[in-house]
C-alpha cells in the first residue's frame, strides 16, 4: 500500500465515528450478500392467509411461564378480515427451527440450496410482518438490499471511470476535444438534477424486467453523475500536466496515454476516493426515488424504493406502520453511514488534516 | 449593466437549444412516439390519429420533428398537447410552476425567518448547551433525505388527522369564503413546506452562526465592546449588518434550487406542482409534457441564476466590470 494511503487509512482508524460507519456499510453488504440464506422466504413467495400481518416477537416465556431453550413464535389467526388484525393463539407455540430447508434460491449464479438460517416447521414466521399480499418484510428488506446496495456501488464505479476518463482527456489533450466535453457537461448540469433523472428515465420503455431496469437505473444515475466530476479531474490535470515530473516523464519518451494513466490522475485519487463516497448516498435515494416512483425495480422483484412506494396509502399509514417503518430505517442508517465514512474520509486523506503534516 | 444582462441572455440561447435537443433526443429513442398510448385508445379513430401525426409532423424525419417544434415554441410558446389531459401543455406548466412557486416561497419564507434567528442565537451562546444542541440538530438534519422526512410527516398528518395528507385544496374549495381558501391552503403547505426547508434551514443555520462568529472576532466589535456598549447592542447594531452581507449573497444562489428543490415533497405529498406533473407525465407517457417539464425547469433555473447575479452586480458595485 502506498505511504498516503496507509496514513489516511491510519487517521480514519483513530476516527471513531468513521470507523464504525465502515463497519456498519461492512456488515450491510455481509447481510445482502447472505440475504437469500437469512431470508426465511423468497421475496416473491406470497401467503393468502396473512395479508398484512404485524411483525410477530419472538418469544422465550411461554402462557405457562415456563422458558424455552429455543425462541418460539405463537400461531395467529385472522380476527377482523376487514381490519387484518390477527390474535395470538398461546395454546399453540411454534418453536422456531434452525437451519431449515425451504425455498432453493441461487446465492450466487450456479451456487443453489434450499437452506434457510431459520424458519418453523409448519406455517410462516413473519419477524418483521408481511405486506399487502402476505410476503415477508424481512425476506424483501434483504433481496431488496442486494439491489439498492449495490446500485450505489456499481454507478459510482462507472461514474469515476466515466470521470476520470473523460476529465482526463478533456484537461490533457485540450483544443476541440475539451471544448465539445465541456459544453456537454454543463449541458446536463444546466437542468436540475430530478428532471435530468426523469428525461433520461422516458428513453426506457415504462415497464422493465428486473435486471434490465437494473442496468436503466444504473446508466441514468452514471449519465448525471459523471459531469460534475469530469469537470474537476478536468482542472486537476490541467494543473498536474504542467508539473515538473510530468515533463520529466514526456523527456523519458513516455507517451500521453501513459503520462495520463501513470502520473496524472493517480493524484487525483484522494480527491476521487472522497467524492465517490459522498456521492454513493445520492445513488442509492436515486435507485429509491425511481422505484418508489413505480419506474425502477418493479415488483414482485424487491428493492428498498418500491418497499417504500408500498407505504404511501392512507390506508398503510395509519394501520401497517411497519411498511414505512422497516424500509425507511434501512435506507438512513445506509445514508448516515456512507455521510459519517465520506467526512472522516475527507478528514483523513485532507493533506492539509491537523498533525499529518502534508500528505502525497 | 445592460451589457452583462445581453451577454447573459445570449449565452442562455446555446444551453436552451442543447437542452430541448437533449431531451428530444432521449423522447425518440423511446420505443413508439407521443401518439403510441393514444393509439391504444380503442376510442379514437384512425383518421383522428393520421391528422394529429401530420399536425404534429410526425410523418416526417426527426430532424424535422425537432425544428417543428422549436419553431412552435419560440413563435407561439406552443410546447405541445398533453394528450393524457387534453390540455395545451403549455397552460399545464403554467398551473403547475404556479403552484410551485406557492411551495416552494413558503419554504423560503420557513427557511430564513427561523435560520437567521437561530444562527444568531447560537452564535450568540456559542459553545454553551444552546448552541451544541442546535448545531448537533443542523448536522443531522442535513442528513435525513427529503422522501423520509416527507413519508414521516405523512405518517404524523396521517395518525394526528391535524394536518390534511396531501393536495392542495380540500373538496369543495372552489365554494369556500377567501379567508377560508387561504387557511385551507396554508394547512395544506405546513408539511410540505416543512419537508422543502429542512435541509435549506439547517444549512443556513450554520452559515448565518459561522457568519457571525467571524465577524464577532473582528477588531472594530473589540473596539465597541471597548467603549463600553452593552453585548446586546454590539450584536445587532455592529455586528449583525456585516454578517448578513453574505447570506444576501446566499440568497441569491439559492433561487435557482427554488423550483427543483420542492420535486420530491411535491411527489410525496402529492402538491400538483412541476415536479409531481413531470413525474405523472413519465408515467403515463405523455412525452410532450416530459419534454416541456424539462425545458421549464431549465428555464427557471437559468433565471434563478440570472437574478442572483444582478442582485450581486447591484449590491456590489466592483462586479458591474466583470
Amino acid at each position: 500500500m502506498s505511504e498516503p494511503a496507509g496514513r489516511a487509512l491510519r487517521a480514519l482508524q483513530r476516527n471513531r465515528v468513521a470507523s464504525a460507519a465502515a463497519w456498519v456499510l461492512g456488515a450491510l453488504y455481509v447481510l445482502a450478500a447472505l440475504g437469500p440464506f437469512l431470508a426465511p422466504y423468497a421475496e416473491d413467495s406470497i401467503d393468502r392467509s396473512r395479508f398484512y400481518h404485524p411483525p410477530q416477537r419472538l418469544r422465550w416465556l411461554d402462557a405457562s411461564g415456563r422458558l424455552h431453550a429455543s425462541p418460539f413464535v405463537y400461531a395467529t389467526r385472522l380476527a377482523d378480515a376487514r381490519e387484518w388484525t390477527y390474535v395470538d393463539d398461546p395454546a399453540a407455540p411454534l418453536p422456531v427451527r434452525w437451519l431449515v430447508h425451504g425455498e432453493p434460491y441461487a446465492l450466487l449464479p450456479g451456487v443453489r440450496s434450499d437452506l434457510h438460517l431459520f424458519g418453523l416447521d409448519a406455517g410462516r414466521v413473519n419477524v418483521l410482518g408481511t405486506d399487502p399480499l402476505g410476503r415477508d418484510v424481512l425476506s424483501r428488506l434483504l433481496y431488496g438490499a442486494r439491489i439498492s446496495l449495490t446500485v450505489g456501488l456499481v454507478g459510482i464505479a462507472i461514474t469515476l471511470t466515466l470521470g476520470l476518463a473523460l476529465g482526463g482527456i478533456a484537461g490533457f489533450a485540450g483544443g476541440w476535444v475539451d471544448a465539445a466535453l465541456m459544453r456537454l457537461s454543463e449541458l446536463l448540469l444546466s437542468i436540475p438534477g430530478l428532471y435530468l433523472l426523469i428525461a433520461l428515465r422516458s428513453a426506457f420503455p415504462a415497464t422493465l424486467p428486473p435486471g434490465r431496469a437494473y442496468l436503466a437505473i444504473v446508466a441514468i444515475l452514471s449519465v448525471i453523475g459523471w459531469a460534475a466530476l469530469a469537470r474537476v479531474i478536468r482542472g486537476m490535470t490541467r494543473a498536474i500536466r504542467n508539473t515538473e515530473y510530468v515533463a520529466a516523464a514526456t523527456a523519458l519518451g513516455a507517451g500521453p496515454a501513459r503520462v495520463l494513466v501513470r502520473h496524472v490522475l493517480p493524484n487525483t485519487f484522494s480527491f476521487v476516493i472522497v467524492a465517490a463516497t459522498v456521492a454513493v448516498p445520492g445513488y442509492i435515494l436515486g435507485e429509491v426515488f425511481l422505484s418508489f416512483l413505480g419506474v425502477g425495480v418493479q415488483e414482485p422483484a424487491a428493492s428498498w424504493g418500491n418497499m417504500l412506494g408500498q407505504a404511501r396509502s392512507l390506508r398503510v399509514l395509519t394501520s401497517f406502520p411497519w411498511l414505512l417503518a422497516v424500509p425507511a430505517a434501512a435506507i438512513f442508517v445506509t445514508v448516515m453511514a456512507f455521510n459519517l465514512l465520506g467526512d472522516g474520509l475527507r478528514d483523513a486523506l485532507d493533506p492539509r488534516g491537523a498533525g499529518e503534516g502534508r500528505g502525497r | 449593466m445592460r451589457a452583462f444582462l445581453l451577454r447573459r441572455l445570449l449565452q442562455a440561447i446555446p444551453v436552451l437549444l442543447g437542452v430541448t435537443a437533449l431531451t428530444f433526443l432521449l423522447l425518440q429513442l423511446a420505443p413508439g412516439d407521443v401518439l403510441t398510448t393514444l393509439a391504444q385508445n380503442p376510442m379514437v379513430s384512425a383518421e383522428t390519429l393520421d391528422s394529429l401525426r401530420r399536425r404534429f409532423g410526425l410523418d416526417q424525419p426527426w430532424y424535422v420533428q425537432y425544428l417543428l417544434y422549436l419553431r412552435n415554441i419560440v413563435l407561439r410558446l406552443d410546447f405541445g398537447e398533453s394528450f393524457a389531459r387534453h390540455q395545451p401543455v403549455f397552460a399545464v406548466l403554467r398551473e403547475g410552476l404556479g403552484n410551485t412557486l406557492v411551495l416552494a416561497t413558503a419554504a423560503a419564507v420557513v427557511t430564513w425567518g427561523l435560520a437567521i434567528p437561530l444562527g444568531v442565537w447560537a452564535a450568540a451562546r456559542r459553545g454553551r448547551p444552546a448552541d451544541r444542541v442546535l448545531t448537533a440538530v443542523a448536522s443531522a438534519s442535513l442528513a435525513v433525505p427529503e422522501l423520509l422526512s416527507g413519508l414521516l410527516l405523512l405518517l404524523f398528518a396521517a395518525r394526528s388527522g391535524w394536518f390534511p395528507i396531501g393536495g392542495m385544496h380540500s373538496p369543495g374549495w372552489e365554494r369556500m369564503a377567501w379567508g377560508a381558501r387561504m387557511l385551507d391552503v396554508a394547512r395544506h403547505l405546513a408539511l410540505p413546506a416543512l419537508v422543502v426547508g429542512l435541509v435549506p434551514l439547517a444549512a443556513r443555520m450554520r452559515q448565518m452562526r459561522s457568519s457571525l462568529l467571524d465577524v464577532l472576532h473582528q477588531e472594530y466589535v473589540t473596539a465597541a465592546r471597548a467603549r463600553g456598549l452593552s453585548e446586546r447592542r454590539v450584536l445587532f447594531r455592529h455586528a449583525l449588518r456585516n454578517a448578513l452581507n453574505p447570506m444576501i449573497t446566499l440568497f441569491g444562489f439559492t433561487l435557482g434550487a427554488l423550483v427543483s428543490g420542492s420535486f420530491v415533497a411535491e411527489v410525496v405529498f402529492a402538491w400538483p406542482g412541476l415536479g409531481r406533473i413531470t413525474v405523472e407525465a413519465l408515467q403515463s407517457e405523455d412525452r410532450y409534457l416530459v419534454m416541456g417539464a424539462v425545458v421549464m425547469s431549465t428555464l427557471v433555473l437559468m433565471a434563478g441564476n440570472l437574478i442572483a447575479d444582478l442582485m450581486l452586480v447591484v449590491a456590489d458595485p466592483r462586479m458591474r466590470d466583470v
